[in-house]
């Protein structure tokens, strides 16, 4: 077998990447190519080690390859829309707009409506937003958007709460985290076990052509969905899980490892759908306990210390093993 | 082409002919028949280039237009009442950035409690959003005033909100003019965007603004407004050489040029104030009218020129400041500033209640006689609201207001007026 | 000015009986405005519907209070709303009924105090042998352009035509005439009355 045609495993461990040049050229990631088109430009004012920076900007630059730079995106208010565009700055190097927090889906349909008037289908168009702006208040438009399956891919970057107006709850939010409103105190004390939402599974209960979930600590992974995504017509949504180091009280040097830690225990499963049934998912390879994930994040400090709640973390940890068992992680 | 047809059906036609690229609507009594008719038109395929869209609520419905907009393309939509309010973020979201997106308003009350009939409030709700206000008459200007809208919105990157009272218009046959493809098309040019979505030049649109430029950019909306204020006569103008038709404009008076009391309104309710002041008139009384017919922006210098020379101006307005009085009349107050004339707010219609050729008279006879209250509720019935008064102070838990004096009254659609 | 008020419920044709006046007043080269009145209830409620008619631009926006003609597409109203609210002394009153006035004691009524121009048809019987459905409104178009004289039939079965697909529509039409025929002949009657 030729080396181009030796199946290559690799394994991410840690931050560090495989080298792109042990690759062949068109196994590199978009983002390893010095002629990306660094769509979420340098300069930006996101926080030391902002999961949803790099999420946003490994989607789309993904997606500006796939449509041969043909792309507009529209933007919920959030985070990524605010350090993104500081007066009188942006960094964005694609046609933009941001318009309201609930509306990007229903913005984007327009767009995507007005370029099927002008005759030009080539250009496509993403709308994004963070989890408040997609699970909560942009609900209603999202679901609009998937039941008319007009032609845009929705990505959600999530990172469990409304971080632009100080972390507070989302219905994203998992059991037990603790936000600015859902304190740690009293005797359940984070957000409350058997609330939330799952915006995937409701994706997919609207049988919308494509529906997956992402990770940045899983770059090709990412990349190659965007790309399927690009590659077909019609309502597609992509949950990307974005760590937020401010918000959730961990290290900025640690995201993309509480990304993989979140993969790796089965909190946040990978999978693909199509019309509303689960087509792949990615296994995990060594499977961790969560508290390996939470102990890593002050947001979930209460858990543990003197008196750990075993009982939640167990919660926890029931939830983790449903997701294995449910995608069949571990095979 | 002349044709007798529903008001809602006459202004589908006039849109159509605007050549729209992308429409979108989420349904609501009464602007309904309006979007169906566009609806219909797409799927049959007499409107080429055009995308119909059936979004899940008005605040999509607008979030779609937005878009559409924003992405180079002709775009309109239209709602009512409860509609307007529910899209109201993005009502002024397109008009803060700039979008000229034309919206039909079919006016309807807006609740609590829920009603369906006309009146202004729902307009009204949102004169200060940055949007131009243009109040139709009748249905032929009602169509006519789609035309210029469109034109008006994108000289000016504004968008435009055009009025016609729900039902009392929408609902209504009557006999229009529909302009040909070639009259609207000489009037109205290709779309040509300020600012565009488009991966040929990418822009970034809607970042936020701080302290530092809030007042500017706010101001030159103000701004816009006010050379509307030149543009709409001049738009008006070009309509009358080119159609024949007196429409639109910012203002219209009859008979007022020597009139002691002058009524100001907006809307189908003009067209029973010129019966009355006919009648008035031959029965020798010195009265004159003034249709107003740009709200939005405000016609100050006109309306002050129509109106100083009377002796007193009634302003009759379907449209409450609760705790208030007139929404409109402070308009007209503004626009008398250092005049001495004595002023009557009138509130009449509210609901849908019908405005009266014989309430008119006696309420214009009492305003010669300078004999009204300054605001007025027009054929108020006041055993009604005595008796819930007397209820009220009698007891705690007296129940829903509204259900209360429906009671009273009596069961709906049993009485003509 | 010639105004007419049209009662009847919800699902009866009311407010496309209205239309369908102005639009035959509008084939004539005359200005007409028509526009419904009703509440929120479906089907069967007391529904309303306005028509005027006028050689000038018709700038008037209240309901029609004075009728010069009331038609009444459902007796059951005669005791439910106020129906002859505003008519003038010999107003022309058009009442679907297969009875004659005399058989619903309303002859007294009609030759009474205010010298209405009374008359019945029975549309609804004519709707059905001729549309197959139990909506009176072009019959009554018909009776009513033959006993005011203010349409001419062949306007009322132009704009018939105007509203309804072609199959629907001559079926219509031939309710109509069947109606303005049997008005017609009772106009003589009607005018005598009155005097």
């Amino acid at each position: 077998m030729s080396p181009q045609e030796q199946p290559v495993k690799f394994y991410q461990t840690g931050t560090f990447t495989v080298g792109n040049r042990l690759l062949a050229e068109n196994q590199r990631s978009v983002q390893a190519d010095m002629h990306r088109t660094n769509s979420l430009n340098s300069g930006h004012r996101a926080c030391q080690g902002c999961g949803e920076a790099l999420g946003a900007r490994y989607a789309i630059d993904a997606a500006m390859v796939a449509t041969r730079n043909q792309l507009i995106a529209v933007n919920a208010t959030g985070c990524l829309e605010v350090f993104s565009t500081p007066y009188p700055e942006t960094s964005w190097q694609i046609p933009w707009i941001h318009s309201l927090f609930g509306n990007a889906a229903a913005v984007a349909s327009g767009v995507a409506a007005a370029q099927r008037a002008l005759g030009r289908s080539d250009v496509r168009v993403i709308a994004q937003g963070g989890d408040g702006g997609t699970t909560d208040i942009g609900f209603g438009c999202l679901s609009g958007m998937f039941e008319r399956n007009d032609d845009v891919l929705y990505i959600c970057y999530d990172n469990e709460a409304y971080m632009n107006t100080g972390v507070q709850r989302s219905s994203a939010t998992p059991p037990a985290a603790r936000t600015a409103t859902t304190p740690a105190l009293g005797p359940s004390p984070g957000n409350v076990f058997g609330t939330g939402k799952n915006v995937p599974r409701i994706a997919m209960a609207h049988r919308i052509p494509y529906v997956a979930t992402a990770s940045v600590a899983n770059l090709r992974d990412l990349e190659r969905k965007v790309r399927t995504a690009m590659d077909i017509r019609g309502a597609r949504y992509i949950h990307i899980f974005v760590p937020c180091p401010l918000g959730w009280g961990s290290m900025p040097e640690n995201t993309i490892r509480i990304a993989r830690l979140a993969v790796e225990t089965g909190l946040f499963p990978l999978f693909e759908a199509r019309d509303g049934e689960v087509v792949s998912s990615t296994p995990i390879r060594h499977k961790l306990p969560v508290t390996e994930y939470l102990s890593l994040q002050k947001r979930y400090a209460h858990l543990f210390g003197k008196e750990p709640d075993l009982a939640r973390i167990e919660q926890i940890q029931k939830m983790a093993d449903r997701n294995i068992e449910e995608f069949g992680l571990l095979r | 082409m002349l044709k007798q047809t529903e008001g809602s059906h006459a202004v589908a036609e006039a849109v159509a002919l605007c050549r729209p690229q992308v429409i979108c609507a989420y349904p609501i009594t009464p602007q309904t028949h309006i979007v169906e008719g566009l609806g219909e038109m797409v799927k049959a395929g007499d409107l080429a280039s055009c995308e119909f869209i059936n979004v899940e609520s008005e605040f999509a419905a607008l979030s779609v237009a937005i878009g559409a907009s924003a992405a180079g393309v002709r775009t309109y939509t239209a709602t009512s009442s409860q509609g307007l309010l529910f899209m109201a973020e993005a009502v002024y979201n397109a008009a803060g950035l700039g979008l000229p997106i034309v919206m039909t308003i079919g006016n309807r009350a807006i609740g609590a409690p829920i009603n369906i009939w006309n009146d202004h409030s729902d307009s009204m709700s949102m004169r200060d959003a940055g949007w131009i206000q243009l109040y139709a008459e009748t249905n032929q200007e009602a169509l006519d005033l789609h035309i210029q809208a469109f034109r008006l919105a994108e000289e000016l990157s504004c968008p435009v909100m055009v009025c016609m009272d729900g039902f009392i218009l929408t609902h209504a046959y009557e006999r229009v003019d529909i302009p040909t493809q070639q009259e609207v098309d000489a009037y109205l040019p290709r779309y040509e965007p300020r600012q565009i979505l488009d991966p040929a030049d990418p822009v970034s649109i809607g970042a936020m603004v701080g302290p530092e430029a809030f007042m500017e950019v706010r101001y030159l909306s103000h701004h816009k407004q006010l050379r509307a204020l030149t543009l709409i006569p001049h738009l008006a103008a070009e309509f009358q050489k080119r159609f024949g038709r007196n429409s639109g404009g910012l203002i219209r008076t009859y008979r007022s040029e020597d009139a002691e009391t002058i009524v100001v309104a907006l809307g189908s309710v003009n067209g029973t104030i010129q019966e009355v002041v006919d009648e008035m008139r031959a029965e020798g009384s010195r009265i004159g009218s003034v249709s107003i017919s740009s709200f939005r922006p405000f016609p100050l210098a006109p309306l002050r020129e129509a109106l100083r020379r009377a002796k007193r101006v009634v302003v009759l307005e379907k449209c409450l400041a609760v705790g208030l009085g007139g929404i409109v009349s402070d308009g007209v107050r503004k626009s008398l500033s250092g005049i001495v004339l004595n002023g009557y707010t009138v509130i009449a219609g509210l609901g849908g209640r019908a405005i009266t050729r014989g309430s008119l008279k006696r309420l214009f006879e009492d305003a010669e006689r300078d004999e009204l209250e300054q605001v007025t509720f027009l054929d108020l019935n006041a055993d009604v609201i005595s008796a819930q008064l007397e209820r009220e102070s009698a007891a705690r838990r007296t129940g829903p207001t509204a259900e209360a004096i429906l009671r009273r009254i009596g069961t709906v659609a049993s009485s003509i007026g | 000015m010639f105004q007419i008020r049209i009662h009847g419920r919800g699902g009866q044709g009311v407010v496309s009986g209205a239309e369908i006046l102005s639009v035959a007043a509008f084939i004539e080269g005359r200005h007409a405005q028509a526009f419904p009145s009703f509440g929120s209830e479906r089907m069967g409620a007391p529904v309303m519907a306005f028509c005027r008619i006028d050689d000038k631009e018709v700038r008037l926006r209240e309901p029609v209070l004075a009728p010069d003609a009331l038609i009444v597409q459902d007796q059951t109203l005669l005791h439910q709303v106020d129906l002859f609210s505003g008519l003038p002394v010999r107003g022309y009153i058009l009442l679907n009924s297969v009875k004659s006035l005399e058989e619903l004691g309303l002859d007294g009524f009609a030759r009474g105090v205010q010298h209405y121009r009374m008359c019945t048809l029975p549309a609804t019987e004519l709707a059905l042998k001729h549309v197959g459905r139990a909506v009176p409104n072009a019959a009554l178009l018909g009776g009513f352009a033959a006993i005011t004289g203010v349409i001419k039939l062949p306007s009322v079965l132009a704009a018939i035509r105007e509203k309804f697909p072609s199959a629907i529509a001559e079926k219509n039409v031939a309710a109509a005439t069947e109606a303005f025929d049997m008005a017609a002949k009772g106009r003589e009657t009607i005018d005598a009355q009155a005097d």
